[in-house]
């Protein structure tokens, strides 16, 4: 019998950890199979954050280095300066990278430095239960914005993938989502694009993905579904912000 | 090859240039006073031996790129001083719990707060009783002279190694200016030590893990066990101290660093005058010369203890001095620095209350 699926050879014959109809194990799957992908998995060193993706290790069968919350993109460059010929990511959520990582993400794009990010934007602090994020969207009620976030002391929902187009460092910036099938494919071919920025030393590579989290969400896995596609894509378009084409390179 | 060559260059100099003669080929650091020639010098001169100098958007940004350098096997390095110090004190616990060797640099200036960068001993007490949050130590030195900003250095590197533990130099504004002739290179060659557990990419063997979570309560036990042991290893083995004319004394003078420099010449003022004044320096400040000052406050029983501070180690000499012992502290706070004629003055009044 042919078989038509099978586990990336990236991840490690263990189950997720996460709640049922979390999005963090699609995104740990769609990087492993880039990692196959490039067949990088032993030049392949992760870089963990703090909050649900923290377990990165229990998955990747990689090297994987624990950060301090926020400061993964930092580590990230130790690592990088070192191994230049070794592959490096580092996988965050929205609090970890767009509120106390802000300053150590910006920099990193701005310094061009060759990395990968990944982003998962599931809109609060999952692991901490369900806080405000700086991606929270307006209205939405969280365990610290009980009556829904207001613009008015809490401010607007920050868009990192714009701004982070902005900056010349970066070789590619995109956001995706991995709400169904067709997402889930945008989304594969866009990580493995940033980890091949990469491998061709392209400089600094991002992809933010829209992620369920069904938990904080207080919803149906399903209905979580149907929440990306009506109330954050609206807001979070999905796009490519910036490629660098291998030209450019100069 | 005999590369040993005699300069006269400053105390952050020696430090920088120690770096490069110790194999550390990565700097990563955030400006600020009284530390600038550090940068200023690996700026200069590490990309000529292959090295990589980056100026971080921070001391945290620092620190933890100073983390991953670490964690992928290199040896790696940041310099600070008292606010910059703070910012980098989460680094610091992840990296003594990650079990990360590195070198820290803090040419401590006046506190709390922005202080000021005159001479400074603050900084004390969050070097040696852990500094960031939870239960660790790093290993601390206190050089007194430029010669040992350079030899403690290169000892740091290859402690921060064999201990794989972070290390920090302590020093402050006086040691990092003055300029004094340094002899250099020429000794034994610093020798960074295999590193299996380094992150390299998992080619032939099994993927390497560098974390601190331990949520399983017996893990954590079992980790922070481990790390205690390690601790108890370095009080054992690594404690460095100076013993000075203390032979005949009558009085035995305490203090470490800057403040033991001024006090040399206190101490021969003295010595001049018939008084017999020795003095005991921790060079270790972790780990603390506990048992050596024991040993000699069993003896000679006045001790004076002299910082740039209003009394932290103190504390230790406390702790360890034998139930007889008088200890006398006197304390200067940072701003102004401390004068020979007034430490002179301790000591004649120490002398003073002897046999009364
Ligand atoms: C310095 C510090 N502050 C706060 C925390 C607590 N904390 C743990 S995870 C987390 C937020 C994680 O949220 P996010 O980055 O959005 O990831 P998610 O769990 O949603 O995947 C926080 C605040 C911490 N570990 N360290
Ligand atoms: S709390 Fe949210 S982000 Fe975390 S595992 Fe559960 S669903 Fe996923």
């Amino acid at each position: 019998m042919k078989q038509v699926f099978k586990r990336p050879e990236s991840l490690r014959d263990v189950s997720f950890h996460f709640c049922p109809g979390c999005h963090h194990g699609i995104i740990h799957r769609l990087v492993a199979e880039a990692i196959d992908r490039l067949r990088i998995r032993t030049k392949t060193i992760g870089i963990a954050s703090v909050g649900c993706s923290v377990f990165l290790y229990d998955y990747f069968d990689t090297d994987v280095c624990e950060a301090p919350h926020g400061r993964a993109p930092a580590v990230a460059t130790g690592v990088k300066r070192v191994h230049k010929d070794r592959i490096v990511f580092a996988f965050q959520g929205d609090g970890d990278l767009a509120a106390i990582g802000t300053s150590e993400i910006i920099h990193a794009a701005n310094r061009g430095e060759n990395i990968t990010v990944i982003f998962v934007n599931n809109t609060v602090y999952g692991m901490t239960g369900g806080q405000m994020a700086p991606t929270t969207m307006l209205g939405q009620h969280t365990t610290t914005t009980p009556r829904g976030r207001s613009f008015l002391g809490d401010g607007y929902p920050l868009k990192v993938s714009e701004l982070l187009a902005t900056l010349e460092g970066c070789s590619f910036v995109a956001r995706v989502a991995v709400n169904n099938p067709a997402n889930v494919r945008r989304a594969r071919k866009m990580i493995l694009k940033a980890f091949e920025m990469q491998v061709n030393n392209m400089g600094f590579s991002f992809v933010e993905v829209l992620s369920a989290c069904p938990t904080n969400w207080k919803m149906t896995p399903l209905d979580a579904l149907k929440r990306v596609d009506n109330e954050l894509i609206p807001y979070f378009p999905l796009k490519v912000f910036r490629e660098k084409t291998i030209p450019d390179k100069l | 090859m005999n590369d040993s060559r005699k300069r006269l260059i400053n105390g952050n100099q020696a430090i920088a240039a120690a770096a490069i003669d110790a194999g550390c080929r990565y700097y990563f650091s955030y400006p600020i006073t009284p530390q600038s020639e550090i940068p200023e010098y690996l700026s200069l001169h590490l990309p000529e031996v292959g090295g990589t100098f980056l100026q971080a958007e921070s001391e945290i940004a620092s620190i933890n790129m100073v983390l991953g350098a670490s964690a992928a096997g290199a040896r790696a390095m940041t310099s600070s001083s008292g606010p910059g110090i703070s910012l980098k004190q989460e680094g610091l616990s992840y990296m003594a719990a990650d079990e990360l060797p590195a070198l820290i640099v803090n040419i401590s200036r006046t506190g709390p707060g922005l202080g000021g960068i005159a001479a400074s001993q603050g900084d004390y007490f969050q070097a040696t009783k852990g500094g960031g949050h939870g239960d660790y130590r790093i290993i601390v030195l206190a050089p007194s002279s430029v010669q040992e900003m350079y030899d403690l250095t290169i000892k740091g590197f290859d402690l921060a190694d064999t201990y794989r533990t972070p290390v920090m130099i302590l020093a402050d504004s006086v040691l990092g200016q003055m300029k004094e002739s340094v002899v250099m290179g020429g000794r034994k060659k610093s020798t960074p030590t295999k590193k299996d557990w380094a992150l390299t990419g998992c080619e032939g063997r099994s993927p390497s893990i560098i974390k601190s979570l331990y949520l399983d309560g017996d893990k954590s036990s079992e980790h922070n066990r481990k790390l205690f042991e390690k601790y108890q290893r370095i009080q054992k083995n690594e404690v460095i101290c100076e013993l000075n004319r203390c032979k005949d004394a009558d009085l035995i003078l305490i203090a470490f660093g800057s403040a033991a420099r001024i006090a040399k010449t206190s101490i021969e003022t003295a010595r001049e005058k018939g008084i017999k004044v020795g003095m005991l320096r921790p060079i270790t400040l972790f780990p603390f010369p506990n048992q050596q000052v024991r040993d000699i406050s069993t003896n000679i029983k006045d001790i004076l203890v002299v910082e740039q501070n209003t009394g932290q180690m103190v504390e230790d000499v406390l702790i360890s001095a034998s139930e007889n012992a008088r200890v006398t502290f006197y304390g200067k706070p940072s701003g102004n620095v401390l004068e020979a004629e007034e430490i002179l003055c301790q000591i004649e009044r120490c002398m003073n209350k002897v046999g009364t």
